[in-house]
């Protein structure tokens, strides 16, 4: 599908790059920060007859996700980001918009499993898979090992990555119940804090990591 | 009215006893070595749950019902007069409901605003942004220092000069004191411009009732007082029709306080529009336009005598925040070391660039760089150690105990002592001095309330900035009501609440815990009051521990805290505290000092940090778990400022290069070496709490004490910040 089709024509303000455009160039970014892409909607297209390429958009259109474990119906324009999805049409703000270009992490969420920055991704990519936000890690009376770690540890200063933050974290030891200081540094290497949080994010994981060796 | 105390005040091996006058109703400060129940002792944040989850609601996550998104268009020229908008275009597209010319024709910087739209999408904002016609008159601009202190440069201000009035102050004779020195040096030092890089971009939610004059404000501020007013006056509206909201913050470091531009932008579309206008800015924008820590050209001459004596130290600086001032840094070289011969000149000069904000002890990281390297090229000169050239130079006892507790968990003898790698890779070591004066002031009141089930409230005005006032609070009133943290609720973050203060220059914690501790007390008396005649006591006879008010001389004769709730004849009683002026105390001022040690691999230029250990004073720690966090933090922004942080301009253009999170280097984890944190403890006795500021006086030393251990590492001082590979090449004569 030509996804320049689906961007409506106007005019452009010098210097700027658009979403499409950036996109587009961002896979080599997410690779090297050790996150994985979404390709566009694979699990779709391979319903499709051969040769027939879905088409959405410009206008609205009617998709169902599945976010934390309830499928979800949503009348969004097909340009909408997973992470505006999740924040302006379904009410999960936990996710934070920061940078809006996959350098920072505040936007992490759990793609079937693995962290993704959902700036990076469209909604409608995010169809066929299961997403996880911070909303359905845990709640603030029954919190994830992760998050009750941050807490204990102190992680979080004004609080705007922890979300983010967490989420890595919590990805991380999930590849590796027992990771490292080292193997958390890298975990978190996409996750910008501009207060200066880590020493405890490092502490509050490795906590984390003790803890689910007990429980296993 | 008042009553006169005598004070133990001090620090471990230096207390003496301080007189003075408190008011009657105000608790008495707490003393060196008294000891406290939960004050001091390590608490996670009482609010660390709901941001671990997501729950907390940040001005970014407020959805309102109708509500619309707002968006800014900003000019992209840096030097232009707009002579016409057309607004037609963005008017007409389906989904916008409001769109308004902003005031100001005249544009100073690419990123001013000019125009702002309302409509029912994010997208469709931002798409409506490209349809408003501006015909800019564009004018010659300049954006560099250098080049706008230039008698030819376009004026970024019309008729005058770029170059602002000198700020001069001196003491005794710079001139004699260089002449009668035994050694001198000269050298000039540079600092970048810095951006705040909030994560939580500036923004606001508004909204006005149906009949207009009532206005609700949702913004990520510093100060919900200062917003409510500044809508109050632009408005025209009594400041009690304006109720301003920020319960959580996501990152302010200065740049935050009053109704800045998008604040305006959102209410007034709000009205333009009839219900509700959200206004959060693009990281672009943020970048641009919210703010900045100026950069700085510093030229220092410094003096000593044979004894290793300062006898002279000069500073001739100047800088550029933009369209702002603000620019100067000579706060250390007047008063962290002594000497009899100080001269400081600080010039601002104006460029066509983003206006500068407030940042994390504004002037004081630029300006400890140069002095702290400065005091290392001396001392090497002279032939002295750098830490007995510190100690010789400072006459703060504070000081002197912090020097010789961070020089022993850092190593300092060992390592400063140890040689040089003959590879690549050099290892070094730096030290430098913090000052800062974090007493507070009096202006915020508290409220203090207990209810008959026995829950526990205290509501001020302030603002977490995300230095854990909601738990600093929560364990004051904890404290002197004799409960657990976990048994207080603080609210805070609305103008509904008593008035409090900015959270900006280190004011939140000892300007508010001192009004919760006398409002805490104040009600305890009150439960006093009530548990008196249960007990067969006098209320002045009984104290609050343990969660049960008991008799002091009998603490058998007890009962609980929820039982004396109970017999609370309405639903609650409450009581206020006020904040009152600073005693003289112990000392005002606070010292601090930071160890660094790096790796500077000399073939990449690539400098490594690899441990800081900090020592702080802060008066009396409430909290050494979230206090921790912060000096982590000032640490950190630190060596961000020292390796990576530069906003670069493009002189051809006039616009910023890296207003981006990908194109301005921050630090990130992979960068953060390991930190020590020692806290020294001082009472001083300057308010019922003692407690000082902690935010920005871990800031000050950290670029310096990186930049010192470059130095040692290398041989040579690398003089310009950020010290990046390039310039790490250069000063070795590599490149």
């Amino acid at each position: 599908m030509n996804r320049d089709d689906r961007t409506p024509k106007s005019p452009r303000k010098p210097h700027a790059i658009s979403r499409r455009s950036f996109i587009k160039g961002a896979g080599a970014v997410a690779a090297a920060a050790g996150l994985v892409r979404v390709r566009s909607a694979e699990a779709d297209e391979k319903t499709l007859p051969p040769g027939v390429v879905e088409k959405l958009g410009p206008a609205a259109a009617t998709i169902e996700l599945n976010i934390n474990r309830k499928p979800v119906t949503l009348e969004i324009e097909p340009r909408v980001t997973l992470l505006r999805a999740l924040r302006e049409h379904l009410g999960l703000t936990g996710t934070k918009l920061v940078c809006d270009r996959g350098a920072c992490g505040a936007c992490t969420v759990h793609l079937d499993g693995k962290p993704v920055t959902s700036c990076m991704v469209l909604a409608i990519d995010a169809r066929g898979h299961e997403v996880t936000t911070i909303e359905g890690l845990g709640t603030p009376t029954n919190m994830h090992p992760v998050q009750a770690a941050f807490v204990e540890a102190d992680a979080q200063q004004c609080g705007f990555c922890t979300p983010g933050m967490v989420m890595s974290v919590a990805a991380a030891l999930e590849r590796n119940p027992s990771a490292t200081v080292e193997e958390i540094k890298h975990a978190t290497a996409g996750n910008t804090c501009r207060c200066g949080t880590y020493p405890h994010v490092f502490t509050a994981a490795l906590k984390a990591a003790g803890r689910a060796t007990e429980n296993a | 009215m008042s009553r006169r105390v005598t004070l133990n005040l001090g620090f471990q091996g230096n207390t003496r006893d301080v007189t003075i006058d408190i008011p009657n109703d105000e608790p008495t400060p707490w003393q060196w070595g008294e000891r406290l129940a939960v004050f001091g002792q390590p608490t996670p944040r009482v609010d660390g749950p709901l941001k671990a989850t997501g729950a907390a609601h940040y001005t970014y996550d407020i959805e309102l019902p109708g509500m619309l998104y707002g968006a800014i268009l900003r000019s992209p020229w840096p030097h232009a007069r707009v002579r016409n908008i057309d607004l037609s275009g963005a008017q007409n597209l389906a989904g916008v409901r409001a769109v308004l010319a902003l005031d100001d024709r005249e544009i100073r910087f690419a990123g001013q605003e000019v125009a702002a739209v309302a409509a029912i999408t994010s997208d469709i904002a931002a798409d409506a942004l490209k349809l408003i016609k501006v015909d800019y008159e564009t004018q010659p601009f300049v954006v560099e220092m250098d080049d706008a202190a230039k008698d030819s440069a376009p004026r970024v201000f019309g008729g005058g000069s770029n170059v602002g009035r000198t700020s001069s102050s001196s003491i005794g004779e710079v001139a004699k004191g260089l002449e009668v020195a035994a050694s001198t040096i000269e050298a000039t030092y540079t600092t970048a411009v810095q951006t705040h890089v909030c994560l939580e971009t500036h923004g606001a939610v508004a909204s006005f009732n149906a009949a207009g004059d009532q206005l609700t404000v949702w913004c990520s501020t510093q100060g919900v007082f200062s917003v409510r007013d500044d809508l109050a006056v632009y408005f025209t509206l009594p400041p009690d029709n304006v109720r301003v909201i920020c319960e959580y913050l996501g990152g302010g470091f200065g740049s935050k306080f009053g109704a800045t531009p998008e604040i305006m932008a959102a209410a007034r579309l709000a009205r333009a529009a009839g219900v509700p206008v959200k206004v959060m800015l693009p990281r672009g924008d943020e970048s641009r336009s919210t703010g900045n820590r100026p950069n700085s050209e510093q030229k220092v001459r410094l003096g000593v005598d044979r004894d290793g004596r300062l006898t002279a130290i000069d500073l001739v600086q100047r800088g550029s925040g933009g369209i702002g001032g603000g620019a100067g840094s000579a706060g250390p070289f007047k008063s962290v070391y002594r000497c009899a011969n100080v001269r400081t000149q600080e010039t601002n000069i104006y460029t066509n660039a983003g206006p500068s904000a407030p940042m994390r002890a504004p002037g004081w990281p630029q300006g400890c760089f140069a002095l702290e390297l400065a005091m290392d090229e001396m001392a090497r000169k002279a032939g002295i150690d750098r830490l007995e050239f510190r100690r010789r130079n400072s006459d703060n006892p504070v000081r002197a105990a912090e020097y010789e507790i961070g020089a022993r968990a850092f190593g300092w003898a060992e390592k400063n002592e140890a040689a040089k790698s003959g590879g690549p890779i050099k290892r070094g070591v730096g030290v430098a001095s913090a000052e800062w004066h974090a007493v507070g002031v009096s202006g915020p009141e508290a409220q203090a309330i207990a209810h008959r089930d026995g829950s526990v409230e205290v509501r001020v005005g302030t603002q977490d900035i995300g230095t854990g006032t909601r738990t600093v609070l929560a364990i004051v009133a904890a404290e002197e009501l004799g409960l657990p943290v976990n048994r207080v609720k603080s609210e805070i973050g609305d103008t509904r609440f008593l008035f409090s203060v900015p959270s900006g220059g280190s004011l939140s914690a000892p300007s508010n815990s001192p009004a919760v501790r006398q409002a805490a007390a104040h009600l305890r008396d009150k439960l006093f009051r009530i548990a008196a005649p249960i007990l067969g006591a006098e209320p002045t006879d009984l104290e609050a521990a343990d969660e049960k008010i008991r008799v002091r001389t009998n603490p058998s004769r007890a009962i609980s805290f929820n039982d004396v709730c109970k017999r609370i004849p309405g639903d609650s009683i409450s009581a206020q505290g006020e904040r009152v002026p600073n005693y003289g105390g112990f000392r005002t001022d606070q010292a601090g000092c930071q160890f660094a040690e790096v790796e500077v691999d000399t073939e990449t230029g690539i400098v490594r940090v690899t441990h800081v250990d900090a020592v702080h004073d802060a008066g009396r720690i409430v909290d050494p778990l979230t206090a921790r966090s912060q000096v982590n933090g000032g640490i950190l922004m630190g060596i961000g400022f020292a390796l990576f942080e530069n906003r670069r301009m493009d002189p051809a253009l006039g616009i910023m290069v890296n207003p981006t999170m990908d194109d301005y280097k921050l630090l990130g984890a992979l960068d953060v070496p390991q930190i020590d944190v020692t806290f020294f403890e001082v009472a001083n006795g300057i308010t019922n709490t003692g407690v000082m500021g902690l935010g920005e006086v871990a800031h000050v030393a950290s670029t310096a004490a990186v930049a010192c251990a470059v130095y040692d590492a290398l041989g040579v001082p690398v003089r310009s910040l950020p010290m990046t590979p390039d310039r790490v090449l250069a000063a070795l004569g590599h490149v």
